[in-house]
């Protein structure tokens, strides 16, 4: 590790009083001082310092130094969110560059300490994570290394297969096995009315009474035999739980699905988190530190970081302008049932503008300041742009919705259509843009057999990848696996046996698992 | 400072290797390679490694971009048609890997054995050179501009360095010392000639199999020899001899007299390259089709008495042409068959080329 210079160490002392006075509220922060090799090698590693060994490390790894070598991409800042949080900067980079980092990383400790989905992440996983790597090399010095190598892509092939809200509703006990002589939860038994005795004959009359007792031991039955009782999204963790696997590689599942929540609310609020901190470099750079000599580094540094090319959108980008747009908004009052009653598009544009003259910055205790924060707090990407986006701000950044054409073969333009965009949007980030896969049935056709389901909502899973994925998940159940799927508006079951693939057409003559959507 | 990565990176790699292993016969047939020859590093792309997982299919293959544009306009490049957006591309990963280590595979897929270099003049010669720095090392050796470059620079770095009054102290951490490496340079030498058939019947179809089969072959035999040397020599009833460029584009009409390059070979042979200190490789490409029977059996002749005796091999190709394949071959099995140093092979289309290249260095030779 190079040592942080001292001027850099005194402008980051600097630009962290300028962020409290700014009522950023962040945990301490640790910069490091990097060479882009090791650089890349954090890269790689997903910011740590220290991670298990896999092979798809090395692969990422060969791709950013292909990347930085041939200049296709440089990668200025890493931050773990952490307490304290660590940031890496990048040695060649210039003082201003550095400067922009630092204010950048702040913006991002902020986010990672104060937003709610953030709020039941391992702060200390820095550690954690060289745990892990430890107890996985333990296991590999103990069973070879392709063996659990092995294990490791079984388990990774299903990484997103979690519930990412269950860490703020408690759904069920975790623990491997399910605890005993803990107290069961009361019966239910049949409902009897108080009466004197000589009416109860006909206020709870036998026959009701013995009606009620027989349709609920029915139920209690059906949701014993029922396995899942509901389905579960956690695919992850019912395999933790009853899948026939060896203790190390129940462990080695722990610790990829444990890495996989931490990192989930990092992919649920890209677009807020890289608005949020990019809102605040440019805020503190324009506002106190930026030098007149490094006006220009700087323009290029963040007209860099911001720019969107054709076909993808930069979530720096949608996340500081929405968040610009939130914070003019509500400086100007535009918002709440008056504002959105009125359909005049004029008074609209009008609407509050002498409160906040166009060009100057309304900043600290304003009203828009003051709802961003509350945005950063409470919200994920979906929320935030379930909830901001409006058609003016669509129009005014200029979006529109492409897609795919069969017939030219090309992503074509097709229109600007607010609800269209929106709806696209939504459906890019909802659940990380990965298909909803629940455990429908753990015991299919009373057979111990794994029976997934697809919700559908839209569109239809890759057929390759998904024949290939239960192959893998094969590996862990060690019994037949299946995967209910809507291809082309047709159910369709794809089964692997072990031996080979097959694929059906689900209708009566397939027995139906044991829960249904 | 050894990375962490470095393991993983290597993890990484052999499954790179691996993959290109399992996909050998398909590799040998790749054009693509050709024209990147001298080049130490080739970027082969490998598809499908990746991590399956449940992924959105086609029919998700929509987005939302920013900017001017009308509804139709197709959005990016023609490049990369295809899935964008919401999907993270088809996982095609261009792997950089050094011809040394395709060689390598080739050998241990085919299982080629380790070619025994000849010759008398094994000797290798050792040289230091002074090109390396490192941390340790005499006094003498010292390298004063980095030693002073770094003790500047931790002086700056730790507020000590004054400029108005600039003084740098060394310390042991800043020293930098020359190094030298140990160069060795093995004198086994090598050429290998290629000869090829050029006469109207070869097409431009059987010269790309015979580019194919030569690239092969030079990069294995380069793997085995430092010093290599290529020589081409194309023949119709004459011979002559071309330099790289032109012996694979080069087209010629005319028939065929197959000795008049073999005896170039030998006019060649005889002045530059002494057996004694040459390990020599003759391969020849042809369609089979010689002139007259009296001259195929010349050639068996001249190769008898004058080219294998100083020859490690002589491999004889025939390409399948458009007018069929030609009796050449059977004449050389013929007349040549307890000759262990006259290998023949056939290929007719790409994907004899695997078994061809088996066939010319096959254990046991």
């Amino acid at each position: 590790m190079i040592p942080l210079p001292v001027e850099i160490a005194r402008q980051a002392e600097r630009i962290a009083d300028f962020a409290r006075r700014e009522e950023l509220d962040f945990y301490p922060t640790v910069f490091e001082m990097m060479t882009s090799e090791q650089m890349s090698q954090v890269a790689a590693y997903g910011g740590f310092p220290q991670r298990y060994p896999h092979w798809r490390f090395g692969m990422e790894y060969e791709r950013l130094r292909k990347q930085h070598t041939y200049g296709l991409g440089r990668i200025y800042e890493m931050v773990i969110n952490n307490d304290p949080c660590y940031a890496y900067l990048l040695n060649d980079n210039m003082m201003v560059d550095h400067k922009t980092v630092i204010a950048h990383v702040y913006g991002h400790c902020d986010f990672f300490k104060n937003n709610r989905w953030f709020s039941a992440t391992n702060r200390k996983m820095i550690d954690e994570m060289a745990n892990h790597a430890t107890r996985v090399r333990r296991y590999i010095e103990r069973h070879g290394h392709d063996r659990v190598e092995a294990a490791i892509d079984t388990f990774l092939s299903m990484e997103h297969l979690i519930d990412p809200h269950s860490v703020f509703m408690r759904r069920q006990s975790e623990g491997r096995h399910k605890p005993t002589g803990a107290k069961q939860p009361e019966r239910e038994t049949a409902v009897r009315f108080p009466a004197k005795s000589y009416m109860d004959r006909y206020i709870n009359p036998p026959q009701r009474i013995e009606d009620d007792r027989q349709a609920l031991e029915d139920r209690e039955t059906k949701a014993k035999t029922r396995f899942p009782a509901r389905p579960q999204r956690d695919v992850l963790l019912f395999l933790l739980q009853h899948a026939p696997l060896e203790d190390w590689e129940a462990d080695v599942l722990s610790i990829i699905r444990e890495e996989a929540y931490y990192f989930a609310p990092q992919g649920q609020t890209k677009i807020m988190n890289e608005g949020w901190a990019s809102y605040w470099h440019s805020t503190m750079m324009t506002n106190y530190i930026l030098q007149a000599d490094e006006l220009i580094d700087y323009c290029e540094h963040h007209s860099g970081t911001l720019a969107t090319s054709p076909g993808r959108l930069n979530p720096y980008k949608l996340g500081i302008e929405l968040l610009r747009d939130i914070e003019r908004r509500w400086n100007t009052g535009r918002y709440g049932p008056e504002y959105d009653a009125c359909d005049d598009m004029s008074t609209r544009r009008e609407w509050g503008k002498e409160k906040a003259p166009i060009g100057r910055v309304i900043g600290r205790g304003s009203p828009g300041r003051e709802k961003i924060f509350q945005v950063r707090a409470l919200y994920n990407d979906v929320t935030f742009l379930d909830e901001f986006l409006t058609p003016e701000f669509v129009e005014d950044q200029d979006l529109y919705h492409y897609r795919y054409d069969p017939s030219t073969g090309r992503m074509v333009v097709v229109n600007r259509d607010f609800y269209k965009i929106k709806q696209q949007l939504l459906f890019m980030l909802t659940n990380h843009a990965q298909p909803y896969i629940y455990v429908m049935d753990g015991n299919y056709r009373n057979r111990g057999e794994l029976y997934l389901a697809h919700h559908h909502n839209g569109a239809d899973v890759e057929i390759k990848y998904a024949v290939e994925t239960l192959k893998q998940i094969y590996r862990a159940w060690k019994r037949p696996v299946h995967l209910n799927a809507r291809i082309d508006d047709d159910p369709i079951l794809f089964s692997f046996d072990g031996q080979k693939s097959s694929q059906q057409h689900v209708d009566e003559s397939i027995d139906p698992p044991a829960n249904q959507f | 400072m050894i990375l962490q990565i470095n393991n993983d990176h290597q993890r990484f790699r052999k499954i790179v290797k691996g993959r290109i292993r399992k996909e050998l016969r398909k590799f040998l047939t790749r054009s693509e390679l050709l024209g990147r020859e001298g080049k130490k590093y080739i970027s082969i792309p490998v598809a499908g490694i990746d991590i399956p997982h449940f992924r959105y299919g086609d029919n998700s293959d929509a987005g939302v971009g920013k900017g001017d544009a009308k509804p139709g306009d197709s959005v990016g490049n023609e490049g990369d048609v295809g899935p964008g957006g919401t999907q993270e591309g088809q996982h095609i990963l261009e792997v950089d890997v050094s011809l040394d280590e395709l060689a390598e595979i080739l050998g241990e897929e085919l299982q080629l054995p380790r070619i025994q270099p000849k010759g008398k003049h094994r000797i290798t010669s050792e040289r230091d050179r002074y090109s390396g720095i490192r941390q340790s090392g005499p006094e003498s050796l010292r390298h004063f501009k980095r030693t002073f470059r770094r003790a500047l620079r931790r002086q700056i770095m730790s507020g000590l360095y004054n400029p108005d009054a600039p003084r740098i102290i060394f310390e042991r951490a800043d020293k930098m010392y020359r190094s030298w490496k140990t160069i060795l340079s093995p004198q086994s030498n090598a050429v290998i000639i290629y000869m090829m058939d050029v006469s109207g019947s070869m097409g431009d179809e059987q010269k790309e199999l015979v580019r194919l089969e030569a690239f092969w072959i030079d990069a294995w035999l380069r793997k085995n020899y430092q010093g290599i040397e290529s020589r081409y020599v194309v023949h119709d009833v004459r011979a002559g001899e071309v330099d790289r460029e032109t012996f694979f584009r080069i087209r010629e009409d005319g028939g065929t007299r197959i000795s008049s390059a073999y005896r170039l070979a030998r006019e060649i042979i005889d002045k530059q390259y002494a057996p004694t200190e040459w390990n020599v490789y003759l391969f020849h490409f042809s369609d089979g089709d010689n002139s007259s029977e009296s001259d195929s059996r010349e050639c068996c002749q001249l190769l008898r008495e004058h080219l294998v005796p100083s020859l490690n091999m002589f491999g004889y190709c025939q390409v399948a042409s458009a007018y069929g394949s030609g009796n050449f071959i059977n004449v050389v099995h013929e007349h040549l068959n307890d000759v262990e140093e006259v290998i023949t092979s056939r290929v007719n289309n790409k994907d004899d080329i695997y078994d061809s290249i088996k066939t010319f260095f096959a254990p046991g030779r």
